[in-house]
């Protein structure tokens, strides 16, 4: 194993004290915070998150310093949301920030509230993280004892206070409007955009919404300079990236390292490859929402203009790895499931094409499918796509497009398979006896694929092959 | 039409009605009115829990899913008059109550036992061995397998739900699963038993597999990048 980790946001973190106040600090923790109220102006901290270059760790990438740029100056209420309610499936790499290190996340959103002139922040912590939320409270009133929330901020005249706020399980409230919605007490239903929160969000005034991992960043580029943060990482890309890497691994966990290596040395070297006797046959590359790779591209480097290019997204920074014991068909149905229990229901290319595509998978490995239900499939995503108000539905579509379009063959193959081993449902059957279909018994593989596929009558004479491939 | 009267069957056509979802939920006043605190018998402490809340926020109707939360833990599950209660205190309609409970799957609609265990069956979890974790524990509890496929399903003694979930976001501990609000990982199907044994005498549930117990994959090794070790700042 040639690479190491390059840890900025996770130095210390196996010291169990740096989640106090009294440990964080015997690590220079807040003088940062202390020096940029002391020292430093908000537009000086603001061009500095701007020089840095730091993109959004949430999914979006989106640069950071733009997004505080865009708060209107002005004595208005305004508010931060920092995003805490990591539900991409593949993504823990915030439940290992706020769990070893929640000082570090309360130094950024301090300092950003201060560049920002921002008055109230929340953090938005998914309710099933109950241990990290406790961790949270206990370091948000530790916070409050030292002098660095609350009023008049070490004589600065800024005074902020830091709410946490536990949501209830709605992966839909990752996204930064129906946050906003489920933070006002609502169900989180996604908001028309624009105006955009930088705008109006939080209770109509202007709002800040950042991701865990960025806002932890905050007090690091502050404390060395943009020059320094741009050290790491790629030119598009600066920094180091804490990488969620699960599936099937030998050693799954969070990696944190510079942007910009390459995935063979995340997957294969940090993560220890794939277990034994297996081999990698698909990824994720940024969590169930981004369309999956291939091995052929394992040697690209891990950075969000590369991830782009290869038609896919870094996203959350949360690789699954798939190896050859998983069907993808079925990958792409659980996948599919997911989205359609999480869609809102708001928009309905969303709640229709979620529902839909699940129950076109669902036949496909219960061999009730035709070629047309794949193109169908297919052509039921691009539907999705760009067509609603929050990318929900698109996060669905993507991955499920690719890979349907990528593993095509093995799509066939399970229905093939499923069908000839007389695995149609009641319904299927019925069918048959109605006269309506062919029956799937006795049927060369691809005869039954050529013609089954092409949704025409398979002829009874056709033999099954002895050997077929596992489904 | 002026002589139409509605039959029977026209104002209730027999129209298949989802029983798990209504049993018990009739509700115990009109849901569209605001309670007074008066009508409905608050616990001081559940009252004092939401007011605290309340009060952390500029629009105190931000404070709904806290509210929810606190029934939620007064009660075992948000019954329909702990949901008047707290729609008392926060003068909000308990209409309003129930449309932000029945969005968030953590909150509970059936009573659900003394614990409450859910199993990770999404991707990460799904390809190392969530499904059958989920059927170890509908065995060891003989929970119903479909229905804890689908919301949860009661253990035979009914001190247990389990149910299956969607990403709790440790992948990392796959296949896992979340007993009481603590995760724990990787599990075999043979842990269902023993944790149902172990919260059935009480006992600390398997505690060399808590998430909290879990080290760094990369060990604590320190970054010897001198661009990282003269940083200046938190974590010199």
């Amino acid at each position: 194993m040639s690479i190491v980790e390059t840890r900025i946001l996770l130095r210390h973190a196996a010291d169990p004290q740096l989640a106090t106040i009294d440990g964080y600090r015997s690590y220079g923790g807040y003088t940062t915070l202390e020096k940029a109220y002391r020292e430093m102006e908000p537009d000086t901290i603001v061009n500095e998150l701007e020089e840095s270059g730091l993109r959004g760790r949430g999914g979006a990438g989106f640069s950071m310093g733009k997004k505080v740029s865009f708060l209107p100056h002005g004595n208005q209420t305004k508010y931060l949301c920092c995003n805490a309610d990591e539900s991409e499936p593949g993504a823990f790499k915030d439940r290992e920030l706020m769990q070893r290190n929640p000082h570090q996340l309360i130094e950024g959103i301090v300092i950003a509230s201060y560049a920002a002139g921002i008055s109230h922040a929340f953090i938005f912590i998914r309710g099933e993280y109950d241990v990290q939320a406790d961790i949270l409270d206990r370091a948000t009133a530790e916070a409050y004892e030292a002098g660095y929330l609350g009023e008049n901020i070490l004589g600065s005249g800024h005074n902020l206070e830091l709410t946490v706020h536990r949501g209830a399980g709605a992966y839909i409230c990752g996204e930064e409007t129906a946050l906003l919605d489920a933070l006002e007490g609502k169900r989180g239903n996604p908001r028309l955009k624009p105006p955009f929160p930088a705008v109006q969000g939080l209770y109509g005034g202007p709002t800040l919404i950042n991701n865990v991992e960025t806002l932890s960043n905050v007090s690091h580029i502050v404390a060395n300079g943009a020059e320094w943060f741009r050290s790491f990482g790629t030119e598009q890309s600066p920094g180091t990236k804490v990488v969620s890497i699960s599936g099937g691994v030998r050693r799954p966990g969070n990696y944190e390292v510079e942007l910009g290596v390459s995935l063979r040395d995340l997957i294969c070297g940090l993560a220890g490859g794939p277990l034994e006797d297996r081999e990698i046959k698909a990824f994720y590359p940024g969590g169930s929402s981004s369309p999956v790779l291939t091995p052929d591209e394992l040697d690209l480097p891990y950075s969000f203009e590369a991830m782009a290019e290869a038609g896919s997204m870094l996203g959350s920074g949360s690789i699954i790895v798939a190896d050859d014991s998983v069907s993808i068909p079925h990958m792409a149905l659980r996948t599919a499931r997911f989205y359609h229990h999480e869609s809102c229901g708001k928009c309905t290319p969303c709640r229709e094409g979620t529902n839909w595509t699940v129950k076109m998978l669902e036949r496909v490995v219960r061999g009730e499918a035709t070629p047309m239900d794949l193109d169908i499939i297919t052509s039921v995503q691009a539907n999705i796509i760009g067509h609603c108000l929050c990318v929900l539905g698109d996060s669905m579509a993507m991955p499920v497009s690719a890979m349907v379009n990528k593993f095509r063959d093995e799509f066939e193959e399970v229905i093939a398979h499923a069908a000839i081993n007389g695995l149609p449902s009641t319904a299927g059957r019925e069918s048959q006896e109605a006269g309506l279909e062919p029956g799937p018994g006795g049927v060369g593989l691809e005869v039954l694929r050529r013609e089954r596929l092409m949704g025409r009558p398979v002829p009874e004479s056709a033999q099954a092959p002895e050997e077929l491939p596992r489904a | 039409m002026d002589d139409f009267t509605p039959t029977e069957d026209f104002i209730s056509p027999g129209l298949p009605v989802d029983e798990a979802n209504t049993t018990g939920r009739e509700p115990l006043g009109d849901p569209q009115e605001v309670p007074e605190l008066s009508e409905v018998d608050c616990p001081d402490e559940l009252r004092v829990t939401i007011e605290a809340s309340m009060a952390l926020y500029p629009d105190h109707k931000s404070a709904s899913i806290p509210a929810l939360w606190a029934v939620q833990r007064a009660y075992g599950w948000c019954t329909p008059e702990g949901i008047r209660q707290a729609a008392a205190v926060m003068k909000v309609t308990p209409a309003y109550l129930e449309s932000v409970a029945s969005f968030y799957d953590l909150f509970r609609l059936q009573p659900s036992g003394e614990s409450q265990i859910l199993v990770c069956t999404n991707i990460s979890c799904w390809m190392r061995g969530g499904d059958e974790l989920l059927d170890a524990f509908c065995e060891a509890t003989g929970a119903d397998r479909e229905g804890a496929g689908h919301g949860g399903a009661m253990s035979a003694d009914g001190t247990v739900m389990v149910s299956g979930f969607e990403c709790l976001g440790a992948c990392d501990l796959a296949p896992m699963a979340s007993v009481n609000e603590r995760y724990f990982g990787p599990l075999e199907p043979a842990d269902a038993k023993t944790v149902i044994e172990q919260l059935g005498s009480g006992e600390e549930v398997l505690p060399e597999k808590v998430l909290a117990a879990r080290p760094l994959p990369g060990g604590d090794q320190e970054s010897s990048d001198k661009r990282v070790t003269s940083t200046k700042g938190p974590n010199r």
